[in-house]
């Protein structure tokens, strides 16, 4: 069990995040049963990156683990969430960017900022608060697009403003579904970068990527053989 | 909690408020409906007085149901959804301002035009008086039968004809007793019990028709 006992001050904060745990998790998309039996730790600080061929099942996992599909057997666990279901601890970045193209930049990300929020879970194991929606564009070098509208973006760009909205709230575990889809060498390296301070910082991450992240991960891979676990 | 949903709030408006601004095209879409049936039925104004409130209740219902099929397929499309369900807030609560905030960009405008257009259908004043207020009492009611049918065709591209299918015989009742209330200083029905049930039907939908439509856009996302 974590130790309460450094919060025990403050009344009700979230305590401390200690690991992600998945025990003998089947997916199943529509009729297909894409992995039995899987299991994986993820500790805190540490990565895990999901390999596979398309339709493998790396996006069902993600969505899985952040309560946006019901799986039948199995559990997942986030050691030390408390009362918190797991998606508020939660970040997810899916194949869409959750960008209304009608709004600014900006005003999506400070939307996303109040909507995600919750409270309790800024003050998980010390992560930082979140960003203002300014600072976290600069993070990924779009700070002179936080006025424009979110419909005149290049796809790149768009990307890199979702991936500034895992950084306007902080939540301890991100969930990101191919992360560096449409960005070039320069913006990948910036988000190794942010994953890295995000690592350090005590968070979670669970990758689902062709790429290459450049971030130490143990790799989860799915398809072929079904319930491989490297050590970190 | 009240900041997530304040935000939540304003960012559905000011959508609305952008997207070819949704309050002059629902109004503009009434007027049209109201001016078409004149044109049909023909210039007896004894007639045309008679119908008025009816006709302004049914142009009201289907200026409602513009639109709505948007209420959540939008967000679904773009991923929103999926975020909005992993804030901390229940997604019954998240249906309700999404309701609310769609209640005050499109149906509030329809309801301070209506006794205007009611003029054009030859409505007198006390007539005009209570069709405003039914209008008022009942397209909450609307709105949020109509969320149920915008959440269960919130996957489909094409769903906005399929969710006036499901919702319309749902709003029968509301127009029975919206009509009826509405045309009570002209006949011989008492205005305040039709009335009174019209709130209840809106109460009810309020309260009833998040978790219907929540429980729909769970089951959508498998």
């Amino acid at each position: 069990m974590p130790d309460f006992s450094a919060h025990s001050s403050a009344a009700p904060v979230a305590p401390p995040i200690a690991g992600l745990y998945v025990a003998g998790l089947d997916l199943i998309r529509g009729e297909q049963q894409l992995a039995r039996q899987l299991t994986f730790t993820v500790a805190a600080g540490t990565a895990l990156v999901v390999v596979g061929a398309n339709g493998s099942g790396k996006s069902t996992l993600l969505r899985c683990i952040a309560g946006l599909l019901p799986f039948e057997r199995g559990s997942i666990e986030l050691e030390g969430r408390g009362e918190m279901p797991i998606a508020a601890l939660a970040h997810y970045l899916g194949h869409q960017e959750a960008m209304k193209p009608a709004l600014t930049v900006g005003e999506n990300l400070h939307f996303w900022a109040r909507m995600l929020r919750s409270e309790g879970a800024g003050a998980a194991e010390g992560l930082a608060q979140g960003l203002a929606p300014a600072a976290a564009l600069e993070r990924f070098g779009l700070a002179h697009v936080v006025d424009t509208p979110a419909g005149y973006l290049s796809a790149g760009q768009r990307r890199r403003a979702a991936l500034a909205r895992l950084l306007v709230v902080s939540r301890p575990l991100w969930l990101l579904d191919e992360p560096t889809a449409a960005l070039d060498a320069a913006s990948v390296k910036k988000l190794t970068e942010v994953m890295a301070g995000h690592l350090n910082a005590g968070g979670l991450i669970v990758a689902a990527t062709h790429d290459e992240l450049g971030i130490a991960a143990q790799t989860l891979r799915l398809g072929e053989q079904i319930d491989e676990e490297d050590g970190p | 909690m009240m900041a997530a949903c304040g935000a939540l709030f304003l960012r559905e408006l000011r959508i609305a408020h952008r997207l070819g601004g949704g309050a002059t095209i629902g109004v503009v879409f009434f007027l049209i409906l109201v001016t078409i049936v004149p044109f049909a039925i023909g210039p007896d104004l004894n007639l045309l007085s008679r119908i008025g409130p009816a006709i302004l209740w049914i142009a009201a219902l289907l200026a409602t149901l513009l639109g709505l099929d948007r209420l959540f397929q939008s967000d679904a499309e773009d991923g929103s959804l999926d975020l909005l369900r992993m804030a901390d807030l229940p997604l019954e609560l998240i249906v309700a301002v999404k309701c609310v905030a769609h209640w005050v960009a499109t149906c509030l405008p329809l309801v301070i035009a209506a006794p205007l257009f009611g003029l054009m259908l030859a409505v007198d004043g006390l007539a005009l008086a209570a069709l405003t207020a039914t209008l008022l009492a009942g397209t909450p009611a609307l709105t949020f039968i109509g969320a149920i049918g915008a959440a269960l065709t919130a996957s489909l591209r094409r769903g906005g004809l399929l969710m006036a299918v499901i919702v319309l015989p749902l709003t029968i009742p509301v127009l029975i007793f919206g009509v009826s209330a509405a045309q009570a200083t002209s006949g011989t029905v008492p205005f305040l019990s039709p009335f009174l049930i019209l709130v209840a039907l809106s109460l009810g939908a309020i309260v009833l028709a998040p978790f219907a439509a929540a429980a729909a856009l769970r089951a959508m996302s498998r």
